[in-house]
């Protein structure tokens, strides 16, 4: 994109003043170089984002942002239900509650070494991962609705992990408001054997080294210590999560005309809040959020199950549970006026700050841990919720790296046997089905994670705690 | 994996566009139902070779949509439901369309996963890049984005 289009505020934060029919201004959080490595239909989509009924104080666009459906990823837009304001499936995406999540080993790098083939091999064979896999877990109709209902709360009742956990997950582990009742019976026979199993394309499980620390006072209540070995596991809600997208993005793009909306893109399909559409895929949506919580947790106790083995005595406890997919009501400030928002993030992380009511007893007083995912081969981040953030996009951050590239362009350039070749070759281990999927998932075909992470740090969006190195990454 | 595949007969075949992080499937025919068709087996090309998957197991789907244009959208979003719920892929198609009321059948088999090797899972078709229509040259094409 031509930084040109905006106005500089700051050497991270650009805007754009409302024009036609915007009803707030559009800001990009962003350096400039990689302003101009966006794609242009990022400056489009933000801009249409910024029309829809009820949008309060801007539309918003992460460092991370890229071309997206109706929204951009990396977008972040909050609404007012009292002044006419909608809820989007695009908004949302397909991926509903699409998140990461970052377990402690207490094992180091040095320790893990010998038996890192072993590893790989066991969490590649134990955890299901990409498209046909299936879990272990058949869930009967009523089996179904109750872990739409209680989310991870339900996976920890069924012997998935512990109550400790549930903690450490955003919403305490269990949406509230779920309505299994407006979750479709496709959906859920999209999903009837997917509980427990990773997915494909960008989502993963990765056991990572803790290699360098920003902040020492949060890595230490963090429990971050460099040489330490962690795993992260990046996947949503399955095929549930992507058949209620489906189903109502369109509905909500034949309804939007007598709602009297009107849609730049038809991929912007949203429907007011306070209407019986609305309020349907609100249920919905919050059903699949706490499918996406089940999902993380059984395949957390699923890793737990492989380390056991591997290395008897060992615990894996849960840092935090983060979703980038979402649309959740919160109270934010807005003109000095607290207000309650439904804020949309596509692609974006919630990064509260320290105080936050949400937050558990213990990180409380310092601010929540914000996961940040690599591509495979390249680093991840742990970030921290800041003060300023308040201020700031509705307290939220990049959530990954980003596509720079197609996945066309990926597999012209690389070869997948070739690359997983050359990341052992590194150290990094790489299992997977399909080696054409990792083609498309090059490291390369993604953006310089590190500089996502910086100009988030530098914007204030969030503070960077402690980088994280691959070492063995299970793709779906 | 190769760009393009012919699907055997002149002015059928169907292409890949790109996405930044999705990919766009295009089907192109002589009438709208072989558009419909091809733009079927490019998703499938998204996934896995299809000529890798045999042909074997028929699966009936129906939809109906106000207008050509959601209802290629609906027309691909039931094949992934069925590839999804059914885990199967599907090779070949066969479409009739009565104005925009769509009735069709998926040949396929189900997924094996040493000899398919699906490199990726198709979640939805979206409404980026939409467009059914004429070309110029009178052909029918029949795109979208789908989001893996």
């Amino acid at each position: 994109m031509n930084p040109a289009q905006f106005k500089q505020v700051s050497e991270v934060e650009w805007r754009v003043a409302p024009f036609g029919k915007m009803r707030v201004p559009a800001v990009i959080y962003a350096d400039q170089a990689l302003i101009r490595d966006m794609d242009d239909k990022v400056f489009e989509q933000l801009t249409n984002v910024a029309t829809l009924p009820g949008i309060v104080q801007a539309a918003y666009a992460m460092p991370d942002a890229h071309w997206g459906y109706g929204f951009p990823i990396g977008g972040v837009a909050a609404f007012d239900a009292e002044e006419g304001g909608v809820v989007s499936a695009g908004g949302v995406g397909f991926d509903i509650s699409c998140g990461v999540r970052t377990l402690h080993t207490g094992l180091t790098a040095a320790e893990i070494a010998p038996l890192k083939q072993r590893l790989a091999d066991r969490l590649f064979a134990h955890v299901p991962a990409g498209l046909g896999s299936t879990g272990q877990l058949r869930l009967n109709v009523s089996e179904m609705d109750a872990m739409l209902r209680g989310g991870a709360r339900w996976a920890v009742e069924h012997g998935y992990g512990s109550e400790a956990d549930l903690d450490r997950i955003e919403e305490h582990g269990c949406m509230a408001g779920a309505e299994p009742g407006q979750v479709s019976d496709q959906a859920k026979r999209r999903q009837r054997d997917e509980i427990g199993t990773l997915g494909s394309g960008n989502h993963y499980l990765e056991l990572q080294e803790i290699v360098e620390i920003y902040d020492s006072k949060a890595a230490d209540r963090f429990r971050l210590r460099p040489g330490e070995v962690v795993v992260s596991i990046h996947c949503g809600s399955r095929g549930l999560g992507h058949q209620i997208g489906t189903e109502f993005l369109r509905q909500m793009v034949i309804a939007a005309p007598g709602y009297g909306i009107e849609l730049p893109d038809r991929e912007l399909a949203c429907a007011p809040i306070k209407s019986s559409l609305g309020q349907s895929y609100l249920g919905a949506m919050r059903a699949a959020i706490n499918c996406a919580l089940a999902n993380r947790q059984v395949i957390t106790h699923l890793t737990r199950e492989v380390f056991a083995d591997v290395f008897p005595g060992t615990h894996l406890s849960l840092i935090y549970d983060v979703s980038h997919n979402t649309c959740k009501q919160e109270t934010h400030t807005v003109d000095g006026r607290s207000r309650r928002l439904y804020v949309h993030r596509k692609g974006a992380t919630r990064a509260f700050g320290p105080g936050h009511p949400a937050l558990p007893g213990d990180l409380r007083d310092i601010g929540q841990p914000v996961l940040i995912g690599g591509s495979m081969g390249t680093a991840s981040y742990i970030l921290i919720g800041t003060e300023a953030g308040t201020t700031r996009a509705f307290s939220s951050a990049c959530h990954g790296a980003g596509r720079s590239m197609s996945r066309h362009q990926a597999t012209r350039q690389w070869h997948g046997r070739t690359l997983v070749d050359e990341l052992a070759s590194r150290g990094i281990l790489i299992r997977s089905p399909s080696l054409r999927g990792v083609a498309e998932e090059a490291p390369g075909a993604y953006k310089d994670v590190s500089a996502v992470v910086d100009v988030a740090d530098r914007a204030g969006l969030a503070h960077k705690v402690a980088k994280l190195s691959p070492l063995v990454c299970i793709k779906g | 994996m190769s760009l393009t595949a012919e699907a055997g007969k002149e002015g059928v075949y169907w292409t890949h566009f790109p996405h930044q992080a999705d990919m766009g499937v295009r089907g192109v025919g002589p009438t709208r139902e072989a558009a419909f068709e091809q733009a079927a087996l490019a998703m499938t090309a998204v996934i896995t070779d299809a000529t890798r998957v045999a042909p074997d197991t028929a699966v009936a789907i129906c939809c109906e949509a106000p207008d050509d244009e959601l209802l290629l959208v609906d027309w691909l979003n039931a094949l992934i439901l069925e590839m999804a719920a059914r885990h199967m892929l599907f090779s070949r198609f066969e479409v009739s369309l009565d104005g925009q009321r769509l009735s069709a059948t998926a040949w396929g088999e189900p997924i094996d996963l040493d000899r398919h090797q699906p490199a990726v899972e198709v979640k939805g078709a979206t409404y980026t890049e939409l467009k059914v229509g004429r070309t110029e040259s009178g052909e029918w094409q029949a795109q979208c984005v789908v989001d893996v």
